[in-house]
């Protein structure tokens, strides 16, 4: 187990430093530099020109790219342009208020969606499966943004029932249990958004996997040891059930982070999707390359603790 | 005895069908994904002969009639400048649709072309396309065109070309995941007798991927295709509500709701808004009906 994971861990550095040079490769295509656009007008060419050999940005991409990298290397992923702080520090802020939004709807859509999922397999055809099936396509169909606005016409500002952005109440100044309340009370509707497009997918794959597992010639082995049918359903095929689910959780860790960059901007959520189009509409080159490169070493970390949980609960799989 | 005929007459009929009209006569049996089909099909006509048939054209100004609600004059009012509402969702309906659709184009073409070569040709070939995929399937989608299309968006296309340049990125985004479902079905057709068949022939290696492998997998390219061009036209749609997509004068559904981001527009003007998504969101989830439906009636283990 130790050795697979140590491989695998390797695995991801040529894969890393591909993603990187992609994205490097992406940002060379952008015509101009920083100091060609939105810079002070009184910068005379000289000091432009000194600047740019600072920034080392009179050499050529490739040795860019090297600067550049050695500073990843280290963990310093250079200085934002627009919030004139170094990239981490910038991440570092914004990044739990994503996983927090994140975290509550994604453990929402875990409980909500795996029983359902679970009773409209066993009761396959019926008015629940068919009921169900209906949320479920809608939830996939409906552009989040799109839901998002129809939730703040109606909650927000039609009704007043719930704020309709940010992340609390301006003004105020709550400590402990006030401030997660109010912080809960923006999250609500977010939440909703993010929890109903997740929710759809999840029912959907337990649902999928549940029919599937139901069918095995051990559920009828299980039955015919004259088992409860809760018990069969339960604790029998639930668990091979949800072998396949819990690789879908693997995906999902990084999007934690990454947030729901429409949902979050609807919002006005602080999270990383609303600095993420910050960075896009403000060229902030160096914010965007940190960003996109720490969401990809998620995404592959993620595949991984995927692949390890899978070979944890299925010991039919074993891992080479 | 009876009913054993019965069984024959049955089989020799199913005999003599092909596989394409036997999943098309499963298909049509699915009520929900013929329902889907329908949906689709008239996403499409309104779109194609919409416009001919309204009064009004995309352009048109009448700056005398602006933000009016709907009338029996304009079905869905008239937006800022007093163009017709109705008329120019018909228009970004030819412009949502047709991005989604060579968007996927582009994609299933990329995805099954390089699927059939990795998986056929195997060794370093297989290896350099395969990390090639995980590469690109290790940044979040959204995240990752966002920033290219913000770079794009510097290259200062102009306007009505802007359709082409989002249709490219997404399709040019979107092939990994099909490059892995061809490769892995072509690694075990490729051990198949047929091919050792065509190995004897010596048939060049195009022909061989191409015309001997590659239809064998039609099925699965398919479905994805069709489940591809919902999420190519929520991807649209998203890119243009950002004003990343395609970009104004040129109407799309998405970049139709981005008015809606101005709280009074949002709160006093829905006309402008709601119908774009309601088109987005009928056209999607027809795809995913029939998309559902398609998978079903292709797959040879379900027999209904």
């Amino acid at each position: 187990m130790r050795q697979y994971i140590t491989r695998r861990l390797i695995q991801m550095i040529p894969i890393l430093i591909g993603v990187s040079i992609l994205l490097f490769c992406i940002l060379q295509m952008a015509p101009g530099d920083i100091l060609s656009a939105n810079v002070n007008p009184h910068m005379t060419a000289e000091i432009k020109q000194e600047l740019r050999h600072q920034m080392h940005l009179d050499q050529p991409a490739y040795v860019q790219y090297f600067y550049w990298m050695k500073g990843v290397v280290k963990g310093d992923f250079g200085d934002s342009y627009y919030f004139k702080q170094p990239v981490t520090t910038v991440i570092k802020t914004y990044i739990w208020n994503s996983f927090i939004l994140s975290l509550v709807s994604f453990i929402l859509s875990v409980i909500i969606s795996i029983p359902i999922g679970v009773v409209s397999a066993t009761r396959q055809y019926s008015k629940f499966d068919y009921f169900f099936t209906v949320v479920a396509l809608i939830g996939i169909s409906i552009p989040a943004f799109y839901f998002g606005l129809l939730l703040i016409k109606w909650f927000a500002v039609d009704l007043h029932a719930f704020p309709v952005s940010g992340m609390s109440t301006p003004g105020t100044n709550l400590r402990g249990i006030g401030a997660a309340g109010d912080t809960l009370y923006h999250m609500f509707l977010p939440c909703l958004v993010l929890t109903l497009g997740s929710v759809a997918e999840l029912m959907r794959y337990t649902r999928s996997s549940m029919l599937e597992v139901i069918k095995q010639d051990y559920i009828k082995t299980a039955r015919a040891k004259g088992l409860k049918e809760k018990v069969v359903i339960y604790k029998h095929a639930l668990r091979n059930a949800m072998i396949p689910v819990v690789t879908i959780f693997g995906m999902w860790l990084p999007s934690l982070f990454s947030g729901a960059i429409l949902t979050e901007s609807i919002f006005n959520w602080p999270g990383i999707g609303p600095i993420e189009l910050l960075a896009v509409n403000n060229r902030d080159y160096p914010l965007l390359m940190g960003i996109n490169l720490i969401l990809a070493l998620l995404t592959l970390l993620g595949n991984l603790l995927a692949d390890i949980t899978y070979a944890l609960i299925d010991p039919r799989i074993r891992l080479k | 005895m009876e009913a054993k005929t019965s069984e024959e007459v049955k089989l020799s009929e199913e005999g003599i069908m092909s596989p394409w009209r036997l999943a098309w006569r499963r298909l049509k049996r699915d009520k929900l994904a013929m329902l889907g089909l329908y949906i689709l099909a008239f996403m499409v006509l309104i779109s194609v002969i919409g416009p001919l048939l309204s009064p009004y054209t995309m352009e048109e100004m009448d700056l005398s009639n602006i933000q009016s609600p709907p009338s029996f004059k304009h079905p869905l009012g008239t937006d800022e400048v007093g163009r017709d509402e109705m008329t120019r969702l018909f228009y970004a309906g030819r412009i949502s649709l047709s991005v989604g659709l060579f968007a996927v184009v582009i994609s299933t073409v990329i995805g099954s072309a390089l699927g059939g070569i990795a998986g056929y040709y195997g060794g370093f070939v297989d290896t350099l396309i395969m990390r090639i995929v995980d590469i690109f399937m290790s940044f979040p989608f959204l995240p990752l065109l966002i920033t290219i299309a913000a770079v794009m968006s510097d290259w200062k296309v102009p306007p009505q070309y802007r359709m082409f340049v989002v249709m490219l990125l997404i399709g040019v985004l979107s092939w990994p995941s099909l490059t892995r479902i061809v490769r892995g079905q072509i690694l075990s057709l490729r051990e198949q007798e047929f091919m050792q068949a065509a190995e004897a022939l010596g048939i060049r290696d195009k022909s061989k991927i191409f015309r001997h492998l590659l239809p064998n997998t039609y099925a699965s390219i398919i479905v994805s295709a069709t489940l591809g061009l919902g999420g190519a036209i929520l991807t649209e749609s998203s890119l243009s509500f950002l004003g990343l997509g395609v970009t104004p004068p040129t109407p799309s559904w998405g970049q139709m709701i981005q008015v809606a981001r101005d709280v009074y527009t949002l709160q006093t003007q829905p006309w402008l808004w709601v119908p774009p998504g309601i088109c987005i969101f009928l056209t999607v989830m027809a795809i995913n009906l029939f998309g559902d439906g398609l998978r079903d009636a292709l797959d040879p283990r379900l027999n209904r």
